[in-house]
């Protein structure tokens, strides 16, 4: 499969390089020799003695091995992008063989029709989450990279529901929320007798679920700035700490800025994680009460009632919006380089 | 880590205090995160009958060692199949992300070629599609390579959206020096042959970093799954676990005994390789 698909790339390098391209391959494979580094072409001149197939190997090389990572990702990312944007114009239901273009009018109906659009409301709930579970992962970062006792204990069960099932979270929390489930039966023990249905109205089910994303999340981004914060180096600390600076100095003049890089690739995986939470909601409420998330709307349009394409359309909205949000922070938080590994 | 030695005993009393408050603060947090997690482990140790008379969550289940709901949730649940089929996934998904990102990573580390920069460039803005935004076009597309509802589906999926794993491998193949290459190459090796006898070896730390990233992402996986496979006998680990919610309606106990099975794996495996998970998931996140 390797070798035929390689030819595929190959050929497809052909195309787009024009005239110079169309020569033969043994020819390009040559001038691919002569392009690469000193060091290496100086090595292939000492196999200058070897058949012209050999050197036309040595320039298929590097396609061979990239042959089925470019497959797949050109089949499975950039394939569907641009089929995507295709369907968004047509009224295609995904099954029939006929379609039809239609324009633009998908996202006229995605932006007139208000329950369409409700959905971005709910992502609202899902910032909100994003912003107390930054702040919280902040905090606990800060506080575990000092010594603590019992310190790997509170890094594990932090980290710990980050690894956990999707669905087995989602019952986990159904019984929690449930009427006289976990959450009531504690209330209770605290002296608060409530009686509400936790999921029942769409306000408390939106906080609810989004209360359950913070549980989830919260261990990623918390381990996320353990790591930068102990790229940090210890002496820094100590001189700051010599210096008479507290806790809150330390954090605000050291670790704050030698953080920023994981901070705004938190800032940014927040707000797409925001704008397509699809399995918490999907799995506890399926999208009821008024908890419909944009990626579950957009199941519902393609898979339930067959709109392949208005589902194209939103979640070509959507794509845009994170694109968007990426470059906008890409501008504000300049291209440092994330050097943490 | 100890990096404030002095720490350990406070200099002022308000140092005791703030220390306090932390420890405090902690503790509420593990609570937070256990607590719903206790409780599930304790209703699926309760009976039907216990569940009946409603002693509220909080209530000890009177024998801690029965385990016939875990029975039920086994067998009716098909756990057994959930969890091969999940083997199978897991199995070809992971063992082709390892080959295909470590190809990736050493082609583009290794050679000069034309296109070089284009193909870097394809595989870092394939980084900024969230996959969820193009299933729907991507469905039609598995569709008409006829694997819809079969395993192959997720397992071409996670092998090909998988960049992440290209990065790690990219910053390890660039740690190993081009003289180890070219020595083996003086000594007649191949392309392929370094790849296999000297990069492969050399990668073992970027290796397992994927193996535990990719593994714990496609155990755990929902969405995927649950488009491509709709077939009962397909149901993998998150699949059967939510199906099986259906005919237990209100059956917490049963229910709870299904979460607590699927979860005790991933326990097992945080317990043992507890570092190179945090260091698994540092290093993906951050390339």
């Amino acid at each position: 499969m390797a070798d035929t698909t390689g030819t595929d790339t190959n050929e497809k390098d052909t195309t787009g390089t024009g005239p110079t391209g169309t020569g033969r391959p043994a020819e390009r494979a040559a001038r691919r020799a002569e392009a690469a580094p000193a060091a290496r072409t100086a090595l292939a001149r000492g196999r200058d003695r070897a058949p012209r197939g050999l050197r036309l190997r040595r320039g298929l090389t590097p396609w061979l091995f990239l042959a089925a990572p470019l497959v797949l990702l050109i089949t499975f990312t950039y394939a569907p992008v641009a089929n995507m944007v295709a369907y968004s114009f047509t009224d295609w239901d995904g099954v029939s063989p006929e379609l039809s273009y239609t324009g633009a009018e998908n996202y006229v109906e995605l932006f007139t029709r208000p329950e369409l659009f409700e959905v971005f409301f709910v992502s609202g709930y899902y910032l909100a989450a994003s912003v107390v579970q930054i702040v919280v992962a902040l905090y606990f970062a800060t506080v575990l990279s000092f010594d603590v006792r019992f310190r790997n204990f509170f890094k594990g069960v932090l980290f710990f529901p980050y690894l956990i099932n999707g669905v087995a979270i989602g019952f986990v929390f159904l019984y929690f929320f449930q009427d006289g489930g976990t959450l009531d039966s504690v209330l209770g023990l605290l002296g608060v007798h409530s009686d509400r249905a936790w999921l029942g109205t769409p306000v408390s089910a939106n906080v609810s679920l989004a209360g359950v994303s913070v549980w989830r999340y919260l261990g990623l981004n918390f381990v996320l700035f353990l790591g930068a914060i102990q790229s940090v180096p210890g002496e820094l600390y100590e001189a700051a700490e010599l210096d008479g600076a507290n806790r809150w100095h330390q954090f605000r003049y050291i670790i704050a800025p030698g953080i920023r890089p994981v901070l705004s690739l938190t800032v940014i995986l927040s707000i797409s994680g925001s704008l397509s939470a699809f399995e918490v909601p999907f799995i506890m409420t399926g999208g009821a009460t008024g908890t419909e998330t944009f990626v579950i709307q957009t199941v519902k349009l393609a898979f339930q009632f067959n709109k392949t394409g208005l589902a194209s359309a939103a979640a070509v909205v959507l794509l845009l919006i994170i694109l968007a949000v990426t470059w906008v922070q890409r501008r504000l938080v300049p291209d440092d380089k994330v050097d943490l590994v | 880590m100890s990096r404030t030695p002095r720490s350990r005993r406070p200099r002022t009393s308000r140092r005791g205090i703030a220390r306090t408050l932390t420890h405090l603060s902690l503790v509420v947090a593990s609570v937070v995160v256990l607590l719903p997690l206790l409780v599930v482990l304790l209703t699926s140790l309760k009976s039907e009958k216990e569940m009946a008379n409603d002693s509220g969550a909080l209530q000890l289940p009177d024998d801690l060692l029965n385990f016939d709901n875990y029975v039920t949730a086994f067998q009716d649940g098909r756990m057994l199949s959930a969890f091969g089929n999940t083997a199978f996934i897991l199995l070809f998904s992971v063992t082709g992300t390892v080959i295909i990102g470590s190809m990736a990573a050493y082609a583009i580390d290794r050679y000069t070629f034309r296109f070089r920069k284009l193909v870097v460039a394809l595989f870092l803005v394939a980084t900024l599609v969230p996959g969820v935004t193009t299933q729907v076009a991507t469905f039609q597309i598995v569709d008409s390579f006829g694997m819809f509802d079969s395993r192959w589906a997720p397992i071409v999926l996670y092998m090909g959206t998988d960049i992440v794993s290209i990065y790690i491998f990219l910053q390890f193949v660039r740690s190993i020096p081009v003289s180890l290459d070219e020595s083996a190459r003086l000594d007649g090796a191949n392309a392929f042959t370094i790849y296999r006898k000297i990069i492969l070896p050399l990668l073992k730390p970027a290796i397992a970093t994927v193996v535990i990233v990719k593994g714990i992402t496609v155990y755990n996986d929902f969405y995927i799954p649950f488009l491509y496979m709709p077939s009962e006998d397909l149901g993998v680990i998150s699949t059967s676990l939510f199906r099986f919610k259906g005919p237990f309606g209100a059956h917490w106990e049963n229910i709870s005994a299904g979460a607590v099975l699927v979860i005790l794996p991933t326990l097992l495996v945080f317990l043992f390789l507890q570092r190179y998970i945090y260091n698994g998931f540092t290093r993906g996140a951050t390339k």
